[in-house]
């Protein structure tokens, strides 16, 4: 297979009227794609964030979030979809649960090590100032944990966008439409367009968290980040 | 669903040998890819930490490859690699783990502490035979949580590979979908689970004998 | 992170879009497979498409042909009729359960051709050199329409053409597409113009037996013509094309032996027959592969 075909399927792909306007556009599949993970990044933090705060803060339960964080990550999402859409039938919902089921851990794990990062010396002098625990947690604790936790976000986003092509197999939209519709026709350029889109999400969303965790921080992190860099902090 | 229960117990005691061929399957094709990506990384980790340039654009495009998603990728290898053969499925995952492996192999390497590096150095090691007598052993620890993670994700995704005629277990899920019988899809996803906890649970026993020193897992969370 | 994790990722992005440029083979279509091995090896390898029925029938031919001492390779459940199509082409694949209608509407769209022996012999001329379709079965999985048996037995419904002096009161049920296919076609065919048309899609069958329908599209194998007790009108007319189950096969891997074993099927399976298999696989969840060793069985094939 020689270059003008792979720049000859993209092209075919991206000229098709097809996909300038209809259900089958690209902007109508990227849509999808995109509230389908949003969803799932949204239920996943409101689950995960709150655990994570309590469980990091208290030291209590961190060996179940392991082991349950280990499930977890175990659990096909193929399997999980295509039981959902028995039990529920076909729609978002069928979708939404094995989604989370696979970012809801690496957030949960994120948000457990943010607050468990934190410096104890800050911790007992913020106690010592007179904080109540919760004035801790949210002011002290949860500002430092930020840069974590957002590395987290970025590590759940990523395979979200990533693995919500999966909807595609039970009858959903978004953009895993392209590559299974594409696969199921023969349909090449439909297969490869849909995966460079899929891609190119993972890609932006990659970048806008690395951008929010370099500018959208206090400034005080940002300081405390340079710093750990220079040490050689652990990526991700 | 019409009255269909969620599991017929039968079906699983009339399909044990079926189910324990697919799950060896599985086995090979999700576990092979991990092995040959930890050949894969060590070396490319290796050099990557012995020449620092070379690190960033490397983790750079497997971070991009991490996040193609599994089935397209399947889809663009069958041409090359054929339909509903092992190869389709191995090859990206193979991709994948060296993904996962890569930066835990550097972190490991580089979370070596300054002083152990400057006594190997003192005893007259160059930085080859420092990098693997010295510092790779060291990274042990970082190796195995790398392994864990690249393993049961591996497990995970090699599901996928049914939607293109081999993937293990996962053909459970879309033989369960077709016929709207919950059993296999139950059965498929719990002994991939087991599966999965299972590579883990060895690789923990396996980093406590390889490296007894480390008492607490460090190293990647993810 | 910060800067140079976009540096990086931009310098990713470029790097993969010159390793995919770079990538070198054959040029065409890539998803007719690896090239062609047919012939050579005394394997056949029997694949099917991926829903229940066609598993099925691919494990019947796989086992008839077992039965008769060939090789057997089975590649089961891997994908639709473009792909597995290319894969037949290209030798990968040499033999699948075929329906012929559907088969030829994919090669000619226009062709009206319709009855079994007209749309086969169109095929064999649509079809390449390197592909013959073997002996068709008279089961087919077509569209038809269905009656409830009460209905059967009060209004003495066989045929499509004894609906006439009831039409005008029967509401008609199927797919949401089968109003806009089908309405002319009854109304030129049998003279049929019905009262009204309701898109009951995947549950007609169960709405001609609650009532809300009187007469539905119905798939001819679907079980619950079985399990609701329904009658299928005979189509005279061939309104709906035939579509009998056939081997399609790639000629360099097959013998005589193997094609004498697959024919053999063919002659023995009818819809009647296929449906009650069917109600096996999807109603009592038995293996395909199970149901098709019983069904050689009876059949003197196993």
């Amino acid at each position: 297979m020689n270059w003008t075909n792979w720049t000859g399927w993209i092209s075919t792909f991206f000229t098709d009227p097809a996909r300038r306007s209809g259900p089958d556009s690209i902007a109508n599949r990227v849509g999808e794609h995109l509230t389908l993970c949003g969803e799932a990044l949204f239920w996943s933090a409101l689950l995960a964030i709150p655990l994570g705060l309590l469980i990091g803060y208290t030291g209590r339960g961190a060996v179940a979030v392991t082991a349950l964080t280990g499930v977890a990550r175990a659990l096909p999402t193929l399997g999980l979809v295509t039981l959902a859409v028995l039990l529920a039938g076909v729609g978002d919902t069928a979708v939404l649960v094995p989604l989370i089921a696979l970012a809801a851990p690496p957030l949960l794990v994120a948000t457990v090590e943010g607050i468990r990062g934190t410096d104890p010396d800050l911790r007992d002098a913020a106690r010592g100032i007179g904080l109540t625990h919760r004035q801790v947690l949210c002011q002290v604790c949860l500002p430092a944990a930020l840069p974590t936790l957002i590395a987290g976000l970025r590590t759940a986003t990523v395979q979200v966008i990533a693995t919500a092509t999966v909807a595609a197999y039970v009858g959903l939209g978004g953009l895993g439409r392209y590559v299974i519709d594409g696969l199921a026709t023969r349909n090449f350029p439909s297969t490869v367009g849909g995966a460079l889109l899929v891609v190119l999400l993972a890609v932006a969303a990659q970048l806008f968290f690395s951008l929010l965790l370099r500018y959208g921080l206090p400034p005080g992190l940002r300081a405390q980040r340079a710093a750990s860099r220079r040490s050689g902090g652990t990526r991700r | 669903m019409d009255g269909e229960p969620l599991v017929r117990w039968y079906w699983i005691g009339d399909h044990l040998a079926y189910l324990r061929d697919l799950a060896l399957d599985h086995a090979v094709i999700a576990l092979v890819p991990v092995l040959i990506g930890l050949l894969i990384a060590v070396p490319l980790g290796l050099t990557c930490a012995r020449f620092p340039r070379l690190y960033q654009p490397l983790s750079a495009v497997f971070n991009v490859v991490y996040a193609l998603p599994s089935l397209a990728v399947f889809v663009v290898l069958i041409p090359y690699t054929g339909l509903a053969t092992r190869a389709t499925v191995m090859v990206p995952l193979t991709c994948y783990a060296v993904a996962v492996l890569l930066p835990t192999t550097v972190d490991g390497l580089r979370a070596v502490p300054e002083s152990v590096r400057q006594a190997a150095t003192a005893m007259g090691y160059g930085p080859w035979h420092r990098l693997t007598a010295v510092e790779l052993p060291a990274s042990v620890p970082y190796l195995v949580s790398g392994l864990r993670v690249a393993a049961v994700s591996s497990i995970s995704l090699a599901a996928v590979g049914a939607l293109v005629g081999r993937g293990g277990l996962g053909y459970l899920f879309i033989d369960g979908f077709q016929r709207s019988f919950p059993t296999p899809i139950v059965a498929g996803i719990v002994l991939v689970a087991a599966l999965a906890l299972v590579t883990d649970l060895l690789l923990v026993l396996a980093r406590r004998l390889l490296a007894p020193w480390a008492v607490r897992e460090k190293g990647a969370a993810r | 992170m910060s800067s140079r994790v976009i540096r990086s990722v931009t310098a990713a992005a470029v790097l993969l879009g010159a390793a995919a440029c770079s990538s070198s083979g054959s040029g065409g279509d890539p998803l007719a497979g690896p090239s062609a091995s047919g012939g050579s090896g005394k394997t056949v390898v029997v694949g099917s498409a991926n829903f229940p029925e066609n598993v099925l029938l691919a494990s019947i031919y796989s086992q008839a042909l077992k039965a008769k001492g060939v090789k057997v390779q089975e590649k089961f459940n891997i994908g639709s009729r473009e792909v597995l199509y290319g894969q037949l082409e290209s030798g990968s694949l040499t033999v699948l359960p075929e329906y012929n209608g559907a088969l030829l509407g994919y090669l000619d769209a226009k062709n009206t051709a319709s009855g079994t022996a007209a749309v086969n012999a169109a095929l064999q001329a649509k079809l390449p050199a390197s592909l013959e379709i073997l002996d068709s079965a008279a089961a087919e999985d077509k569209d038809s329409l269905t009656v409830s048996q009460d209905s059967a037995t009060k209004f003495n419904l066989k045929s499509i053409g004894d609906l006439s002096a009831k039409a005008a009161d029967f509401t008609i049920g199927g797919m949401p597409e089968f109003k806009s296919r089908r309405e002319q076609q009854f109304k030129d065919a049998y003279g049929l113009t019905f009262k009204e048309w309701k898109p009951t899609g995947d549950a007609t069958a169960d709405a001609l037996k609650g009532g809300t329908v009187q007469v539905g599209d119905v798939f001819t194998t679907d079980p619950k013509i079985l399990l609701l007790k329904l009658v299928t009108l005979t189509d005279p007319k061939n309104v709906f094309s035939s579509q009998n189950v056939t081997p399609l096969a790639n000629k360099a891997g097959l013998d005589a032996t193997a094609t004498g074993a697959l024919n053999a099927v063919s002659a023995k399976l009818d819809t009647a027959g296929l449906t009650a298999l069917m109600k096996r696989v999807s109603v009592d969840k038995e293996d395909p592969s199970a149901v098709a060793a019983d069904w050689l069985k009876t059949n003197g094939l196993g």
